[in-house]
């Protein structure tokens, strides 16, 4: 039989994608259903007076009114941090109060104050314009870098500092950097991005009050975690009574991971009013209150040898949280982050200090690599201008400090199990053919225009699971995944997985290890995720976890069924259990013509005992029905690696950075479906190349978000790329047994940095992201003008 | 969005008559839509111009490419006269937004509104267009008069635009990466009698830059745009162009436009 993994099988999901048939949150109606609209603070920071809603409640088509009062009067909690971070000191990090609904204070603009609910969503958004919000307006605090020196937002947090936290060995930093020729020194701004998932989020509560039950229809990427938090923490409703439906959901790159205060209010409204509540963010809102990703400034050091050995490298950064600490807010520029500055590179003495401020701004969270891309860009740029400083080829002085050993155990925090890097280097340098760069430059130069080339060669933590690895590093939860591989009688096969696909490919992939693994069509397995009534419990999908973490626990799941079906086959078979070999869907004993296929297992399984001429007795001790549950819990995260190299043609005139060609070389392990992987580096890269070239978070010193639509968020498209070429190597992972590293995220990780690489190369000096055209033509402006002086 | 009346005008007259200090008329609604539903605007009525077919279509004479008002971007970027005629005013077209906005918005639209950033106000000034409306023509220099203002009165409907054929022309934009608006957006077109250089984005309204267009009507080169400074004076400077920039993208796609005429 012909294997499904490691072949381009079309997307199973696709159809109903492309022929419009996805049902989104948005998409379900329910009977006596009605809306809901928040009314969000327009001021960055301000203390509530008082909220006023005597006027709105009297509008038409109004059906309830709610403030931070009345959650608050049913002791609702507030969101929670969901990962605990302690300072260096000793102490642990200060989360402030995040009510669903604010009652004393509104910490960003876009911050929850009331919820208008309606008979039609034109009545709910009349009355919400109605409801008066008294506050009282003051300074904000915006800028990552100057938080600390501001006055504090909360009166518990001095300094606005949510924690200060080291990871490494300061004092044999300092005996490496002593030892060091020369220091090579960055400082770096890791511009805010936010998500623009195609789905704006949106939820749907429906009570039934005979069976007391809450259902939650949510655009997110873990319903069971929702539950659980929404349920543990802020008490809308038992578990047992709360179900939570993430049906198809249009994208979430990390902003759908957590739930949000819209979660919990429109779950407990429902409850309230006895009807279903709806809300559907609109592109303003999602702007303005989906967690953000990235803030970050760093000065970063690193201390080299002449000859070009790396010795040591210290990075100090202040990481903005915004105006609260949402669900995975503390753990993304710590744990995801300090532990991956280090790169792939054998660095043997390091510190990374992180300071988390809070400032009047949207939340920041999880957003595709989530720390990895922070920590990348700082090591890759970092790199980069130390192999300038030192006159040193970019790719040799990469090479010569590449990780060569596996098992690799970092100065921080990672194990490295498996990789090679001269592999993925060697093949990138060809494809991108670095040979000709030079000629290519000065073609370029004849026509007025500057070129350059960057690296960057990245590694990331994948596979987000280790529960005893992560618990002890604060997690509140274990990382593990679940699934439950269950026959129907008749031959086929439901896989639950507890993993959420949100856009990557699950229900193609998953089905592929599956059909493999029972010899079963691949179109008669069919792959359900997203609903908290169906299949265990599960953790969702973040961190390219779902292949490496949930794959296997569907592929164990898959060996439990096969071993009972041994069992099964020998008893029917009048054979030794040990004389039973399962292959290509058939239980063959061996040396002999005796053979079941698995599909007359199955239906044994579930008709046991004689009918007609039907015998199929169970072996004692096994029950009926063929279905199995498995929960994995790796033993270590998988770290996927490659080579990204970009050319960029600059026009110094105008200031416009063409991306001429882009090469990714990556090594994700085993591959399961190169079509889905091509499809998630061509998203990483297209999202990376526009954290790089064009996307901005910017607020006003007001903390006004200015770029509150596409009409000033600049988005990659389509036109602003190069037919990326795309490649891989392969050192499977050893952690686990499908040897998967995950690959949904490098794309976003790798770009970044190799971009900026090359518009640095290009036009000499360094910029911050996004090289707007402006920022370019400024820079060459000024080097134009600093290089006349110099003659 | 605030409820408002919509009516379906047959024609001209009957759309004048149906308008009022609290109305609009409705075109290609690019504009007036968006801003209804963010609560920047309100009308008591909205007077739909769409149903007016006197309103639409595209004539070429020997010297002039009369548009009809309510003519959509993407049939003047696809018009085969125009792109025979004045190819620069077809380029213009099918720069406009995306196809979405191309197979809705319209020439009348556009240039009733004047964003400071549209388009079309270029094309007016750099090729002597005149205004038709149901009761005057309207020079296009004496159209324009400041930020989302032009010297339309209330109730004055544009019936057309017409352009004078140059001898040759181009249109080229510095786009916001994200809306595609100009940033800045340099039209040059050499006439029978005069050489004009309309600028739209760099200010709060499309203007002629005197100075570049003179230089050009006695040497019609790159060079010459080299021997003028374009001042920064009365530039917009905002999150994705400062007021400097934006001077050095006039001289800059004044070039551009000059090497592609």
């Amino acid at each position: 039989m012909a294997s499904l993994v490691g072949s381009r099988v079309e997307r199973k999901e696709d159809k109903k994608f492309l022929t419009g048939k996805g049902r989104y949150t948005a998409d379900i109606t329910l009977a006596h259903q009605t809306h809901a609209v928040f009314v969000r603070s327009p001021h960055a920071r301000a203390q509530i007076k008082k909220v006023d809603t005597s006027k709105a409640e009297k509008a038409s088509g109004v059906v309830a009114i709610f403030t931070g009062k009345d959650l608050a009067d049913d002791k609702i909690g507030g969101l929670i941090a969901g990962w605990k971070i302690v300072s260096e000191d000793g102490t642990d990090m200060k989360v402030p109060a995040h009510p669903a609904l604010a009652t004393e204070s509104v910490n960003y603009v876009g911050d929850h104050v009331a919820v208008v609910i309606g008979e039609t969503l034109a009545d709910a958004k009349n009355a919400a314009d109605m409801v008066k919000v008294d506050y009282k307006v003051l300074k904000a605090v915006v800028d990552t870098e100057s938080a600390m020196d501001s006055e504090a937002i909360y009166k518990d947090i001095p300094k606005n500092l949510c924690y200060d936290w080291l990871l490494g060995d300061r004092a044999k930093t300092k005996e490496a950097f002593d030892s060091a020729d020369k220091i090579i020194k960055i400082d770096l701004r890791n511009n805010r991005l936010i998500p623009n998932a195609m789905e704006p989020r949106a939820s749907l509560g429906d009570y039934n009050s005979s069976t007391e039950e809450i259902t939650l229809y949510t655009a997110n990427q873990n319903p069971h975690l929702t539950r659980l938090v929404i349920s543990a923490f802020n008490a809308v409703a038992p578990e047992h009574k709360f179900r939570v439906v993430a049906p198809d959901v249009g994208g979430g790159f990390g902003s759908k991971i957590y739930p949000y205060a819209e979660d919990v209010v429109i779950a407990w409204a429902a409850k309230k009013v006895e009807r279903p509540v709806k809300w559907v963010a609109e592109r303003t809102e999602s702007f303005l209150s989906d967690c953000h990703g990235r803030d970050h400034v760093t000065h970063a050091e690193l201390a080299v040898k002449s000859d070009g050995t790396v010795v040591g490298l210290k990075v100090d950064t202040i990481a903005n949280l915004g105006g609260y600490a949402s669900l995975f807010a503390t753990v993304t520029p710590t744990y995801l982050y300090g532990p991956l500055v280090l790169g792939l590179y054998n660095i043997p003495a390091a510190y990374c200090n992180v300071k988390a401020v809070y400032t009047n701004t949207a939340p920041v969270d999880a957003y595709r690599g989530a720390g990895r891309p922070e920590a990348t860009y700082m090591i890759e740029r970092l790199m980069s201008k130390a192999a300038m400083e030192l006159g040193m080829d970019q790719a040799e002085f990469r090479r010569k400090n590449f990780i060569k050993q596996f098992p690799h155990q970092q100065a921080l925090v990672h194990n490295i199990d498996s990789g090679n890097y001269d592999a993925h280097l060697d093949k990138a340098l060809e494809i991108a053919d670095y040979k000709g760069f030079a000629n290519r430059k000065s073609e370029s130069e004849s026509k007025g225009k500057l070129r350059g080339i960057g690296f960057s060669t990245y590694i990331e933590a994948c596979g987000i699971a280790p529960s005893a690895a992560v618990m002890s590093l604060g997690a509140g939860v274990g990382l593990w995944e679940s699934a439950e591989v269950r026959f129907n009688p008749t031959g086929n096969v439901t896989v639950f997985t507890g993993a959420h696909s949100h856009g990557q490919g699950h229900d193609t992939v998953f089905a592929q290890i599956v059909g493999d693994k029972l010899g079963v069509p691949l179109e008669n397995v069919e792959v359900v995720h997203g609903d908290t009534d169906k299949g265990p419990f599960g953790m969702g999908t973040y961190g390219s976890r779902s292949l490496a973490v949930g794959g296997t626990a569907i592929d164990k799941a898959c060996d439990k069924i096969i071993a009972k079906g041994k069992r099964v086959a020998a008893k029917m078979l009048e054979a030794s259990e040990s004389d039973v070999d399962f292959k290509d869907g058939e239980f063959v004993v061996a040396k002999s013509n005796k053979k079941k296929t698995i599909g007359e297992i199955a239906f044994a399984c579930y008709l046991p005992g004689q009918y007609g001429e039907v015998k199929s007795p169970l072996p004692e001790g096994d029950e009926p029905g063929l279905k199995e549950t498995a929960f994995y819990d790796p033993i270590n995260f998988s770290f996927p690696a490659g080579t990204h190299i970009c050319e960029v043609e600059i026009d110094p005139e105008t200031g416009h950075t063409k991306l001429d060609k882009y090469t990714a070389v990556d090594d994700f392990g085993t591959i399961m479906n190169p079509m889905i992987v091509e499809g998630q580096v061509h998203g990483g890269v297209a999202q990376g190349v526009g954290q790089a070239l064009y996307e901005n978070a910017h607020y006003d010193e007001t903390g006004q978000l200015i770029t509150a639509s596409y009409m000033d968020y600049t988005m990659p498209r389509a036109d602003n790329f190069p037919e990326l070429k795309i490649d891989y190597t392969c050192t499977p992972a050893t952690s686990n047994p499908l040897g998967a590293k995950g690959c949904g995220e490098a794309g976003a990780i790798a770009a970044p940095p190799a971009v900026m690489n090359a518009v640095v190369d290009a036009i000499g000096t360094d910029i911050s992201m996004p090289a707007t055209a402006e920022k370019v033509w400024k820079a060459c402006k000024d080097s134009k003008k600093s290089n006349s002086k110099a003659a | 969005m605030k409820n408002f009346t919509y009516h379906s005008a047959k024609d001209s007259k009957e759309a004048t008559k149906l308008s009022s200090s609290n109305s609009a008329f409705l075109a290609g609604g690019m504009t007036t839509i968006p801003s209804m539903k963010l609560g920047l605007a309100s009308y008591k009525d909205i007077i739909d111009i769409k149903g007016i077919k006197k309103l639409s279509g595209i004539k070429v004479s020997g010297k002039s490419v009369t548009i009809g008002a309510i003519t959509k971007h993407a049939e003047v970027a696809n018009s085969k006269e125009i792109k025979k005629a004045i190819p620069s005013l077809a380029d213009l077209a099918e720069g406009i937004g995306d196809p979405a906005v191309r197979n809705r918005g319209t020439i009348g639209g556009s240039i009733a509104n004047n964003d400071p950033a549209a388009d079309y106000p270029s094309a007016c000034i750099a090729l002597n267009a005149t205004i038709h409306t149901n009761s005057r023509k309207i020079e296009a220099t004496k159209f324009f008069s400041g930020m989302f203002e032009t010297t339309l009165k209330k109730g004055e409907l544009i019936e057309a635009v017409e352009f004078q054929i140059p001898n040759k022309s181009s249109y080229q934009k510095h786009p916001n990466p994200a809306s595609r608006y100009a940033v800045v957006g340099v039209y040059v077109a050499k006439n029978k009698n005069d050489v004009n250089v309309a600028v739209t984005g760099a200010k709060s309204c499309v203007y002629k830059d005197e100075n570049l267009s003179k230089a050009l009507s006695k040497n019609f080169s790159v060079s010459a745009v080299d021997g003028v400074k374009v001042s920064s004076s009365g530039m917009n400077t905002d999150i994705h162009a400062s007021a400097d920039y934006r001077a050095s993208l006039v001289a800059t796609y004044a070039k551009k436009a000059i090497e592609a005429c």
